[in-house]
């Protein structure tokens, strides 16, 4: 096959000067909305590296370099040999981050002559100094449109530096970064394990890495990177090129491990870690049931929540003796199994009518039905059974004879999720191998065939319905005997949809998927009331989820670990060309074009 | 008694008469094949029957019992088993899964089964697995192997149809409604399932509706040709009697340009 070598820019300064002056724009834009949304001065308060570097920094200081990246990177049609990178792409992240850079500064002028703070919040003095480093308008211009020129340049000569050299240094900023990110659960971590004295090293007292601790750190960062690149790559290559058996015995070790981590690490870790870790699993188990319902069969349910509380209100009830209506006190064991009946009733209650609506319509009523659940436990009419808005307190923990599951106690609810987890982990497995879970994926891929081919949709999409509803009302029920209390408050449409997002970001109708997801979204930016690991990002959490989602829909819709077949689903093109290039190919099977022509392919979807 | 049989069927859709008073029959073991020119109602006729579309008029019976307003499941599992004109396979899922989960109507185990990995599980598992690779394997080494393994899209389309078909025999149905089984095939693969067709006859017992457009094949496997013409059939009977009835050569060919002056 012959490639054309793309056009050579005949100089530097032979710019596209659309595409200079759009992603200057873009970085000028996202730089001001930045500011205006207050992240970097409200995290200015966060030091990384003690006295020299703050979050707030970092936060805006990402920007250009990661702008300038984008800006530099070649497009490359097919059957076009890319040119090699060099001082042209420099030049374009130059560009793009004194354009940037300039935005930003006509920023600090507008702060400076006119007073905007009341539709801008953020609009403050504050900013102006953050901005301007209190050493006046000139410098913080002058020093910001510098900073934004270099560091996007930095962006762009990361096409340019050979592949080495960008790796090694994209781990020691990450993991530097990292590494005072996550301070509290570092401190925690080694506390545990008896190395606070390790910790106090690093760690400046105020918070944030030493100057000295940074540099060391980075160099030992920095030598174990240059000694195992390429090594994890060819790792997760050879996993990934793993087939059938090997590849599930892979699989299973991979899982023991995280098994066993999962027990023994909950040991070493301190209060905090662990009331991080039960939420991570309460969401989690959440998340599983979704995954079942829309990840395996294809129902976009909104109103999972309903489930939810369901569950809380059940086990609240039935153990509370500040239930206002019926107290029976029962051991939360035998209300777990009164928790299964209601889920699976109000799952046949609420599926029976919704489940004959297809796609965008059964999303909008179930949205409904879990704002209907909602307020019918907050209501008046129900108040006498279910406390309305005052809800029910003093639910007691779980009782299990040799110690007592509460929320004083975060690792025994950690336990308690996790063979919840467990459970649900096995349900999905189980069924995604079964007759049920074929149907379901049938019904996912083609309703009107999979009825035709003689499923009886109804009954099967019930069926995913309840086992999701059943799940979502385990995690109910242990959030309400760990709180110690339900409210109609803790079950709002927030929660539906940050589960959907867990399972979308994670990756849909796949079980490792779900579990990367919670852990990223619930564990480290944290729940709709629950912290996360990076608690200074509390305010900014739905924008972060929110940009998350955008990002993932454009740049990796089958989520961070896909599911073999979703992927090939939204990758079709690119799966059909590697199995041609494999040898499957047409006329080895004497007249029968085996693997198709794109064209053909054409026909068939409608 | 007749397999099949078709009373006063009528469909309208709005203004427009899909069908008009359809009657006939199909007996056990007959192969037979609706042809007519295009939008006369023969995919209408397959929908009515497989419980898609519901008539407006008529009666459908399979086996004396009327089928009329069941569900198309409903329809799959007492016997009736049908493919699409547009291939519409599950493409995301593997060929083997196809032909796997088709035999759902067939099957039995549920919930309880799969998470206990009861031995019923485990038997009607196999079963199921062996069942859908012997169906693949009527189809020689086309959808055997490797390829049971891969996603349907990635097949060819002469494979999707084959594919089509052996989902539709999984259902274990008596009888098989086939429409347009060999569209967009070449000659030789043509030639390949129309002997496929009869042995599905033969080998499988299936009593078999086909809508086709090629007259070669049709000629070569039926028993008798219904044809249908703006949703009335202007003749039925063997392909020799049809192929030279006036009707029918009109429909095709239009009026004679004498008769016309």
């Amino acid at each position: 096959m012959s490639t054309m070598i793309a056009p050579m820019p005949s100089s530097a300064l032979d710019q596209d000067w659309s595409k200079v002056l759009r992603w200057g724009l873009i970085c000028g834009g996202v730089l001001i909305a930045l500011c205006l949304v207050g992240m970097p001065v409200e995290l200015d308060r966060r030091e990384i590296i003690e006295r020299y570097l703050s979050l707030g920094y970092v936060s805006v200081l990402l920007i250009p370099i990661v702008l300038g990246r984008i800006a530099a990177t070649q497009v490359v049609l097919e059957g076009f040999e890319s040119r090699k990178q060099g001082l042209f792409d420099l030049v374009t992240g130059l560009l793009v981050g004194l354009l940037g850079g300039g935005c930003l500064s006509l920023l600090m002028v507008a702060l400076d002559s006119w007073n905007l703070r009341d539709p801008l919040v953020n609009w403050s003095p504050k900013l102006f100094r953050f901005l301007t480093y209190e050493n006046g308008m000139g410098f913080g211009a002058g020093a910001w449109i510098a900073t934004c020129a270099v560091l996007s340049m930095v962006g762009a000569a990361s096409h340019v530096v050979p592949a080495i050299v960008r790796r090694v240094s994209g781990t020691v900023v990450l993991s530097l970064l990292s590494l005072a990110v996550l301070e509290g659960a570092v401190e925690d971590l080694s506390e545990g394990f008896r190395l606070d004295w390790l910790a106090d090293l690093i760690y400046a007292k105020k918070g944030g890495l030493t100057l000295t601790s940074t540099i060391v750190v980075g160099a030992v960062i920095g030598l174990v990177a240059v000694f195992t690149s390429g090594r994890v790559k060819a790792v997760t290559n050879r996993y990934r090129d793993l087939d059938g058996v090997e590849r599930q015995k892979a699989s299973m070790i991979l899982f023991a491990v995280v098994a066993v981590l999962c027990i023994v690490l909950p040991m070493f870790l301190g209060k905090i870690m662990n009331e991080l870790l039960a939420n991570v699993g309460l969401f989690l188990l959440l998340a599983l049931g979704l995954n079942i319902v829309v990840g395996l069969a294809g129902l976009l349910d909104l109103g999972y929540v309903a489930f939810f509380a369901v569950g809380g209100y059940t086990t609240a009830v039935l153990t509370s003796p500040n239930s206002p209506f019926f107290a029976p006190e029962l051991h939360f064991g035998i209300a777990l199994i009164f928790v299964v009946i209601f889920a699976t009733i109000v799952g046949l209650v609420i599926g029976a009518p919704v489940i004959r609506m297809r796609g965008d319509y059964l999303a909008i009523v179930t949205l409904g039905f879990g704002e209907i659940i909602r307020l019918l436990f907050m209501s008046d009419w129900l108040g006498p059974y279910f406390g309305g808005a005052q809800g029910i307190t003093n639910v007691p923990g779980v009782d299990l004879g040799f110690a007592t599951v509460k929320g004083t106690d975060p690792r025994s609810v950690f336990y308690l999720v996790l063979f919840f987890c467990v459970i649900a982990i096995y349900v999905s497995w189980r069924l995604q191998a079964s007759r049920l879970g074929r149907a379901w994926m049938a019904i996912r891929e083609d309703e009107q065939v999979a009825e035709a081919m003689g499923i009886n949709t109804v009954s099967a999409k019930l069926m995913a319905f309840v086992v999701g509803a059943v799940l979502a009302a385990f995690s109910g029920a242990v959030l309400v005997a760990k709180v110690g209390s339900v409210f109609p408050t803790s079950f709002m449409i927030l929660i539906s949809i940050i589960i959907l997002v867990v399972v979308i970001v994670g990756g849909m109708g796949n079980i490792a998927g779900v579990m990367v997801g919670s852990f990223v979204l619930i564990g480290v930016l944290g729940g709709p009331k629950q912290p996360g690991l990076l608690q200074e990002f509390q305010n900014f959490k739905l924008l972060i989820y929110g940009m998350l989602l955008v990002f993932m829909m454009l740049k990796r819709p089958e989520g961070l670990v896909p599911s073999a077949r979703r992927s090939r689903e939204l990758h079709q093109d690119e799966f059909l060309q590697d199995a041609w290039l494999k040898g499957d190919k047409p006329g080895a099977d004497d007249e029968d074009a085996d693997t198709v022509d794109v064209g053909a392919r054409g026909g068939e979807e409608e | 008694m007749s397999l099949l049989e078709i009373k006063d069927l009528k469909i309208t859709f709005g203004g427009l008469d899909a069908l008009s008073g359809l009657n006939f029959h199909i007996d056990e073991g007959e192969i037979v094949s609706v042809i007519g020119p295009n939008g006369a109602g023969k995919t209408t006729f397959f929908n009515a029957i497989s419980g898609l579309v519901a008539p407006t008029e008529g009666d459908i019976e399979f086996e004396g019992d009327s089928i009329l307003g069941l569900d198309p499941s409903t329809v799959t599992s007492l016997g009736i088993a049908r493919t699409f004109q547009n291939v519409r396979l599950f493409p995301n899922m593997t060929v083997l899964e196809n032909v796997m989960v088709a035999q759902h109507c067939r099957t039995s185990q549920l919930i309880y089964g799969a998470l206990l990995q009861t031995k019923a599980f485990k038997r009607e598992e196999r079963e199921i697995r062996e069942r859908a690779e012997e169906v693949l394997a009527f189809f020689g080494h086309r959808l055997v192997g490797y390829r049971m393994d891969q996603p349907a899209f990635v097949l060819s389309y002469a494979n999707r149809r084959r594919l089509e078909v052996a989902r539709a025999m999984a259902t274990q149905p008596r009888l098989l409604l086939l429409d347009e089984p060999v569209a967009g095939m070449n000659p030789i693969e043509t030639a390949e399932l129309t002997a496929l067709i009869g042995r599905l006859r033969s080998e499988w017992g299936f009593t078999i509706v086909m809508i086709e457009h090629d007259m070669k094949v049709v000629r070569d496997v039926s028993d008798r040709v219904v044809v249908l013409d703006h949703g009335i059939p202007i003749a039925q009977g063997s392909y020799d009697e049809v192929s030279t009835d006036p009707n029918v050569i009109e429909a095709y060919l239009g009026r004679p340009v004498e008769a016309n002056g």
